[in-house]
């Protein structure tokens, strides 16, 4: 500090002398950001999965939707980006693990031909997630981690043309945020919730936050809307006052599908067999195939 | 990040950066007009902070590899993804004068953090080359590792 009376001595900010020499930091997330752009550049539609809340059938939606879109003869990848609660790879059935080659690895493969990227397939089976590092300050760096890890997902496997990639994100509005800073606006984002009281304020959170982002096209899944007797195939609501319908209205999205609850879902795709190739007549399938093919119409 | 030298009003050059193998890191820079050097001390958390951007301080000794921050980073994801060759496909041809890595060597050496997996892998691939030794394998880690002091590495 200068003494009284005499003017403050000048340090020159950072902005004027960040040109003085190369900044390889900087260089370096440019070429980060060159490979993701590279990769993703082979991708025809990205098409971000998410929910405001945990346990609404979102990752069992992706794999139906994956396995929908395959069974077409399309290119479709898959990446988990769920890190703690990774179930993509299992309900996809994939059989065997990723492969590494030179400059990049190699997804698995999946139902229908699915290229799939979990860290199901990194950790031992059942070992939870652990992130190397002092654990006391976990919280300033965990995040940082996993949007690090989201782009190593998406830059450094071996993709290939796809005509779809569809990303399964974690619970969480700001799950959303990080990937579009990591990748801009995806193509399309799919909310899937169930349509109770507690989901429409998640809802809207997310819906605000997309709309501030400049994402357009983001469609609502209701899931578990109704049940089927398989008896008598009374369909029966399982929320009051359709609940669907005004969980739209109020949250200002688009309602794209509405998937009525089948324990088979759950059942079939635990076992690696998404409802859509199991049982593609049943309604919670047929729902999934039709939203499935909105995602790609033109 | 910049140091700037304040009496000579010059943007400091990075020198060298250290990871003592404590969680830290330590960087120098010296101004290049009067060749004062000062260091930067990373705590842990700082430490970590930096390598989960997938960046090394000063610059990359080696180019990035598939995964290496998912793979270092978490415990376990090391140990599941076959390495090139292990699949049946052939290994990576060889440069003249570069040292081959055994696939058990290549496992261990991709446990370690990846921001310092660089260095750690050019001081192995230097013992190697300066004994005319062609393949880099557990062994002739744990022979550098005790001929070179690079215990914990």
């Amino acid at each position: 500090m200068s003494e009284a009376g005499e003017t403050p001595r000048r340090i020159r900010t950072y902005h004027e002398v960040a040109d003085a020499n190369a900044e390889s930091v900087v260089e370096q997330v440019v070429d980060q950001r060159r490979r993701l752009r590279e990769r993703l550049g082979r991708v025809g539609r990205i098409v971000a999965i998410g929910s405001g809340k945990g346990g609404v059938g979102k990752s069992a939606v992706c794999a139906n939707l994956a396995a929908a879109l395959a069974a077409t003869g399309r290119a479709v990848g898959a990446v988990d980006a769920d890190l703690d609660g990774p179930s993509l790879a299992r309900m996809l059935g994939v059989d065997g693990g990723l492969v590494r080659r030179a400059d990049a690895i190699e997804p698995a493969i999946g139902a229908a031909g699915v290229r799939v990227v979990s860290m199901d397939l990194l950790v031992a089976e059942d070992a939870p997630v652990r992130w190397r590092g002092p654990e006391e300050h976990g919280f300033v760096w965990q995040s940082v981690m996993e949007t690090s890890a989201l782009r190593e997902f998406l830059s450094d496997v071996a993709w290939g043309d796809l005509d779809v990639l569809l990303l399964d994100l974690p619970p969480g509005t700001e799950k959303l945020a990080r990937l579009i800073d990591l990748i801009g606006a995806p193509h399309a984002v799919l909310l899937v919730t169930t349509p109770s009281e507690a989901a429409r304020h998640v809802v809207a959170k997310s819906a605000r936050l997309l709309k501030d982002r400049g994402v357009d096209r983001v469609g609502l899944v209701a899931n578990m809307t109704s049940w089927s007797c398989p008896q008598c195939g009374l369909v029966e609501p399982l929320f009051p006052d359709d609940g669907a319908r005004r969980l739209a209205r109020d949250s200002g999205l688009e309602l794209w599908a509405e998937v009525p609850f089948d324990s088979r879902i759950a059942a079939d795709t635990d076992d690696g067999l998404p409802l859509v190739l199991s049982a593609p007549e049943r309604p919670a399938a047929r729902a999934l195939s039709a939203l499935a093919e909105r995602l790609v119409a033109p | 990040m910049k140091f700037l030298c304040i009496d000579c009003d010059e943007v400091m050059d990075y020198v060298e950066r250290r990871l003592p193998g404590d969680g830290t890191m330590a960087v120098v820079y010296a101004c290049p007009a009067c060749g004062r050097e000062t260091a930067m001390l990373a705590n842990p958390m700082e430490t970590r902070l930096v390598s989960g951007l997938g960046i090394e301080v000063g610059g990359r000794s080696v180019p990035p590899e598939p995964l290496e921050l998912v793979r270092s980073a978490i415990e376990g994801a090391d140990e599941r993804t076959p390495l090139e060759g292990t699949d049946g496909a052939a290994p990576e041809s060889l440069r003249p004068g570069q040292v081959r890595w055994s696939g058990d060597a290549r496992d261990r050496l991709l446990a370690v953090p990846s921001f310092v997996r660089g260095m750690v892998k050019r001081i192995y691939g230097e013992y190697a080359a300066e004994r005319g030794i062609e393949e880099i394998t557990p062994e002739i880690m744990d022979r550098a590792r005790t001929e070179l002091g690079l215990e914990g590495m």
